[in-house]
């Protein structure tokens, strides 16, 4: 490198560029390297730890001495609501998936005490990341139930870090939910921001597929072969969509300390319309700018950090789509102000796209003619097709719907009651609160681009199934839907 | 026998001295097996032995601390029992009105039950004695490979609050013994003998005898599961625990 500045036209420029950078490089080392040992911090004063559950984060360190920390967290093994109308046997670390977040800074000594509810069967431990010793804590806190245990650790190593249960059969502790994050900030906080949030992906292999109401047990053999049912954000679907989903502000800066449980799958993370401003790489010190979709390996963490400055719903996922928009990983940051269109202006224009710069044409062909309907049954068969190609995704196979984000179009009382607004909404797509079989959903459904015919088809196929009302939607009915617009 | 026989029994036998009718035992037919399903060349041998059919209930435990009141919640010396033995009992000479006198005992130190099996004459049996008669399932004297009963047992180590349940309301295993799963663990005299750190991944290296199993686990291999997890309970208990999920029952040698 430095050869070949030396040679450009303007190489004493570059020269003089170079040693500067080169001593403003320096000057960061001396800054990184003027921290002190972190075994040698010593602590001033003892506080009791505050613990959160999911999604809500306990107060930065800001700029206190380091100190002695007690922690008091409860195992408990019960059971929750994994979707609507499917309950699992979660095993937590403080009564919620992920287990309760705990805040420290580095060089803070952590008294930490792991109580094991009487009523538990088993006995569990915890392995935290954050703690420099053998098995992470894992071999001081082996407990049996009813019992408790304490052992203390020195935080040396800023960043965020995962804990988990190790005891055997550690996979199924994990698989169950018993994993969480510890952050240990460095001296001084973190920087300041409007917003922080905690949120954690974990898979979960049940013995029904997903969606199959009633209690599920744990299914070994699926967890062994990688195969989820579940793969969900703050342990279950739902956890943050809708009412729960996370909000802020137009212009606010929003950090989330995001964890990935696993037991077995690897998180890409994403939020949907937005990027990272900042990205604290696998939670530790480097920091990555201007990154859409981040890596989360199981039993690691990121820290990511933006600035909301368009409002609306902006949907976090696990970019690993199908995991989205089938098994759950998907959650909800609601943004609220005044729209800036000069950030984004919405739709402007639509019209029509002819790369041949053709004349005038009066409806957009997406596709070839397709063959007309002759009779119900042929509409119902192709309906079907219709459905599989552009309701499938969002609605399921069987018009279940994915619960809290997608409403059911199978036994649909908001679909059975008016077929005028059912049509309507494929044309002209649906944008906010609705109410479907006693459950509110708060979600977009786009328009779609179908012809009147294809619409009375594919509608015509949902009335006749699932113990739909079996309304028969003609060409007719669309078009006077369409020409009311 | 109902309430009230009981009851009048109860009151009866401190007069007598302690003559409780002792549980049904049957015969385990004794042979080798692998307690650990994996580690094939471990293979452990089981002498003949009898077993109690149930575990000692609620009941049976009134009457044996009646009869000795060194084992009453109240005077039982610390050393031989923490502060939750018998904690769910009101007092030393009832167990309450929430809980059924035909429940298994829980709650009960390893001390306290092998004073108890002392007093029938009786012992409590040895791991090795209670793993092989709980492979058994309904119909076979082992079932390690089945994965229906394999299946059965991981699915009552989830269940809550399984032992506010009768004995005898499980299953009968192929020897006649009730209950070996899917209602409480049991103590056995030795449960101390696996040394499980609590740390299972460095388990692996430190207990290779037994657990050299787990590093092959594939993928049929249940079993290594539901037994991982009674394994790790007896290494992370102390004589003196007592514990809600935690009862007991008596075996006893075969003269020969």
């Amino acid at each position: 490198m430095i050869s070949l500045q030396m040679f450009a036209p303007n190489s004493l420029l570059y020269v003089f560029i170079f040693l500067f950078t080169l001593t403003s490089c320096k000057n960061d080392q001396n800054n990184v390297t003027a921290a002190v040992d972190s075994t040698t911090i010593t602590v001033q004063g003892e506080m009791e730890a505050e613990l959160t559950s999911p999604p809500h984060v306990p107060a930065p360190v800001g700029d206190r001495p380091a100190k002695k920390i007690n922690v008091e967290l409860e195992i408990l093994e019960k059971e929750g609501e994994m979707a609507d109308g499917v309950t699992y046997m979660y095993w937590t670390f403080g009564g919620s998936v992920p287990g309760s977040f705990i805040r420290t800074r580095v060089g803070d000594e952590v008294t930490f005490t792991l109580n094991n509810h009487p009523e538990n069967k088993l006995p569990h431990n915890i392995d935290l990341h954050a703690v420099t010793g053998p098995g992470g804590g894992a071999t001081s806190s082996f407990v049996a139930p009813g019992h408790g245990v304490t052992f203390s650790f020195k935080t040396l190593n800023p960043g965020l870090y995962v804990y988990h249960c190790a005891t055997a059969p550690v996979g199924m502790h994990i698989a169950n939910g018993m994993y969480g994050l510890i952050l240990v900030e460095p001296a001084g906080g973190l920087s300041k921001v409007d917003k922080e949030y905690y949120i954690m992906q974990g898979d979960f292999y049940t013995e029904g597929e997903i969606g199959q109401p009633g209690f599920q047990a744990f299914d070994m053999q699926k967890a062994i072969d990688e195969d989820a049912d579940y793969v969900v954000f703050n342990g279950k679907v739902g956890a943050l969509t809708g009412d729960q989903a996370i909000t802020a502000n137009l212009g606010e800066t929003v950090r989330l300390f995001v964890g990935n449980g696993g037991p077995n799958l690897v998180s890409s993370f994403h939020v949907i319309g937005e990027i990272f401003d900042r990205v604290h790489i696998e939670g530790g010190t480097a920091i990555n700018k201007d990154v859409q979709t981040t890596l989360i390996p199981a039993g690691g963490a990121a820290i990511v950090e933006f600035k909301v400055e368009v409002p609306g719903t902006f949907i976090l996922v696990d970019h690993s789509i199908f995991r989205a928009f089938n098994k759950g990983a998907l959650a909800m940051l609601k943004v609220e102000g005044a729209e800036d269109l000069a950030v984004y202006s919405g739709k402007q224009i639509e019209g029509i796209y002819n790369p041949e710069g053709g004349g005038v044409q009066s409806m957009p062909r997406i596709s070839p003619a397709r063959p007309k309907a002759a009779n119900l049954k042929e509409k119902l068969v192709l309906g079907q097709q219709i459905y599989s190609q552009t309701c499938f995704a969002c609605h399921q196979a069987q018009g279940q719907g994915i619960p809290n984000a997608f409403p059911p179009l199978a036994k649909s009382d908001y679909l059975n009651a008016d077929v005028n607004r059912a049509i309507d909404i494929v044309l002209h797509g649906k944008t906010g609160e609705i109410t479907v079989n006693g459950q509110t959903y708060n979600s977009v459904m786009t328009a779609q681009v179908l012809t009147d015919e294809e619409v009375a088809n594919v509608l015509t196929y949902i009335y006749h199934n699932w113990e739909n009302n079996k309304t028969e939607v003609t060409e007719t009915m669309v078009a006077a839907a369409r020409n009311s617009h | 026998m109902n309430k009230i026989g009981i009851i009048l029994m109860a009151f009866l036998f401190p007069l007598f001295g302690w003559t409780q009718r002792p549980t049904e035992v049957k015969k385990i037919a004794g042979g080798y097996f692998v307690p650990l399903y994996g580690s094939n060349d471990k293979e452990v041998y089981v002498d003949d032995f009898l077993l109690d059919v149930f575990p000692v209930t609620q009941q049976q435990f009134l009457e044996f601390v009646t009869a000795h009141p060194n084992w009453r919640k109240s005077q039982v010396v610390r050393l031989f029992a923490d502060q939750n033995y018998l904690s769910t009992w009101p007092s030393d000479s009832s167990f309450g009105e929430l809980i059924e006198m035909q429940w298994p005992v829980t709650n009960v130190s390893w001390y306290a039950a092998k004073e108890y099996c002392a007093c029938q004459g009786k012992r409590l049996p040895a791991m090795d004695e209670w793993e092989y008669a709980a492979m058994a399932s309904a119909t076979e004297k082992n079932a390690q490979r089945d994965s229906v009963f394999n299946h059965m047992i991981i699915e009552g180590y989830e269940r809550p609050k399984t032992y506010k349940n009768e004995v005898g309301t499980t299953y009968k295993n192929f020897w006649g013994i009730y209950d070996m799963h899917g209602l409480v663990w049991e103590w056995v005299s030795d449960f101390n003998s696996v040394l499980i750190s609590g740390e299972s991944r460095q388990d692996v290296d430190v207990e290779r005898n037994l657990f050299c199993g787990s590093a092959s686990i594939n993928a049929s291999n249940l079993m290594d599961y539901a037994a991982f997890m009674r394994y790790a309970l007896r290494g992370s208990v102390k004589a003196n625990y007592s514990i809600q999920n935690l009862g007991f029952r008596c075996a006893k040698s075969i003269e020969k």
